[in-house]
């Protein structure tokens, strides 16, 4: 294996592979760092297509000594040509990574399944989050799996969905008088006392390397060819840079050819810290009061803002922003033209990927993968009143007499 | 007129700096950049982990009574007499 270190991303200062996140230097972020140079590409490749079907396939690139014993696995889901897409948007070729197709039906079942087996590994018996909703259900479902107690701290206005599949594995759910931001401060302060987990606090870096496997499993569904573009949510931005990250570890190992891709960005108007300093052309973000329908994006103040910044720019992408009727619209395009019922946060994606191509970013030769991070039953509110339900006597006449019939 | 006195707290971090406190008082500042300099007098080696060139690190959180000073008036934000200061780091979080 070729996990080293915990490495400070603006100072470089190293760790040790415990649970620290911050650098007490520079208060920079902590990051994994590796040493690829003994991995062989084409026998990693062959161990790769061996390997079980979950996202430990891609155990050599996740920080673990040696594969650990898990209870409830995430990965594989699936890469699908999304020929009807393409066609309303105008596009040749895209791709729809369907990642709602998760033991919890987002990604978060990903960064979960690593950050829960590095908090075992490190002797934890207590897991907790700051969550908008998509976390606290992997955190509550992962932790039961492997017997953990867990807290999941959510912000009281979330929607019911997302509470009851919290609750329902026996997690213990606070419900936090506030936004996200609020629900983050909250657990950043708890965390330097409580001998807990906090799986995107204390123990984020390793956290975040499980979205590198959504990176890596889109190269290996494309046949180990890397897409022209990614369009993928920005929250945190940290699923954004990851999936970069992920593309290029392989290049560096020599499983992928060629250059990072464009990675263009999606959040919604009324939570856009990182789309608003992109078209000002600002380093860093400036916090915002988040105010939209797309709650699991609704971080105001995003830890990894100025690395999606500095990814989007250096890879000719760019970070966009939809109102909410973009992405009601967009929940609609992605459902009528794939059959994928995605939440608010795909309809933000899709809804910025259509920006794109009617804006003519997307050049007529390229490969789109677009990212889609979590389920439609999750966010129902969103699509309520979005269209219309015949209601008919259980007779024929009254049947034709209500239904104009398409023949 | 009284003393004011306010309350900062300080994170895990910065607690080998402040040789283990968590918690600390100091009096007579009337903004948040006040209070952090009253700070950087106290404990040695502070100013150069959160602060470069003057400004805040960018990945410094600072808040007084809840709220991040970047939604008040930053370093200039005025602080009273019972005020709460808390200083913590920005890189957490991830829906």
């Amino acid at each position: 294996m070729a996990v080293e270190a915990l490495k400070c991303k603006e100072c470089s200062t190293e760790y040790p592979l415990e649970a620290l996140y911050v650098c007490d230097k520079c208060f920079g972020p902590l990051e994994v760092a590796y040493d690829f140079s003994d991995l062989d590409a084409a026998e990693t490749r062959r161990k790769i297509q061996a390997g079980p079907r979950s996202i430990w396939r891609y155990a050599d690139f996740l920080p673990f000594e040696r594969r650990p014993q898990t209870a409830l696995d995430a990965g594989t889901t699936p890469l699908v040509k999304a020929d009807r897409l393409a066609a309303e948007l105008g596009i040749r070729e895209v791709w729809v990574k369907n990642d709602a197709a998760n033991p919890t039906h987002s990604f978060k079942d990903r960064v979960v399944n690593v950050a829960l087996a590095k908090a075992r590994e490190l002797g934890y018996e207590v897991v907790a989050c700051a969550s908008t909703g998509n976390l606290a259900n992997a955190v509550a479902a992962h932790s039961a799996a492997a017997g953990l107690e867990s807290y999941v701290f959510i912000p009281a206005d979330l929607e019911e969905q997302k509470i009851l599949a919290t609750g329902v594995y026996g997690a213990n759910v606070v419900a936090v008088k506030g936004n996200y931001d609020d629900v983050n401060k909250l657990c950043t302060e708890l965390s330097h006392d409580r001998p807990w987990a906090f799986v995107n606090v204390n123990v984020r870096p390793y956290y975040a390397e499980g979205s590198k496997t959504l990176g890596y499993e889109i190269a290996e569904q494309l046949g180990f060819e890397l897409p022209d573009r990614v369009v993928a949510p920005i929250a945190s931005g940290s699923l954004f840079t990851k999936i970069a990250r992920g593309f290029e570890e392989w290049v560096e190992v020599g499983l992928l050819q060629g250059e990072t891709p464009a990675f263009n960005g999606a959040q919604a108007e009324g939570c856009s810290p990182v789309a608003h300093a992109y078209g000002e052309g600002w380093d860093i973000c400036k916090p915002v009061k988040p105010d939209t329908i797309a709650k699991s994006l609704a971080i105001g103040n995003p830890a990894d803002g100025p690395y999606a910044l500095e990814l989007a720019r250096r890879s000719g992408g760019g970070i966009d922003s939809v109102t909410d009727d973009e992405i009601r619209q967009g929940i609609g395009l992605l459902a009528r033209t794939t059959g994928i019922f995605t939440e608010t946060a795909g309809g933000v994606t899709t809804a910025t990927l259509r920006k794109l191509a009617e804006r003519g970013d997307i050049d007529s030769d390229e490969r789109v993968v677009l990212v889609i991070t979590g389920e439609g039953l999750k966010t129902l509110d969103a699509v309520r009143g979005t269209f219309d339900v015949t209601t008919v006597e259980p007779s024929v006449e009254s049947f034709e007499s209500h239904v104009a019939l398409a023949t | 007129m009284p003393p004011v006195a306010i309350t900062v707290k300080i994170p895990t971090q910065l607690r080998a700096v402040t040789a283990g406190e968590g918690e600390t008082t100091i009096e007579d500042a009337g903004t948040v950049g006040e209070v952090l300099d009253g700070l950087y007098e106290r404990y040695d080696g502070l100013r150069e982990r959160i602060a470069e060139d003057g400004d805040l690190r960018r990945f410094v959180n600072v808040y007084v009574g809840g709220e991040d000073i970047r939604f008040l008036d930053g370093l200039e934000t005025a602080v009273e007499d019972g005020d709460e200061v808390t200083i913590l780091p920005a890189v957490a979080g991830g829906s």
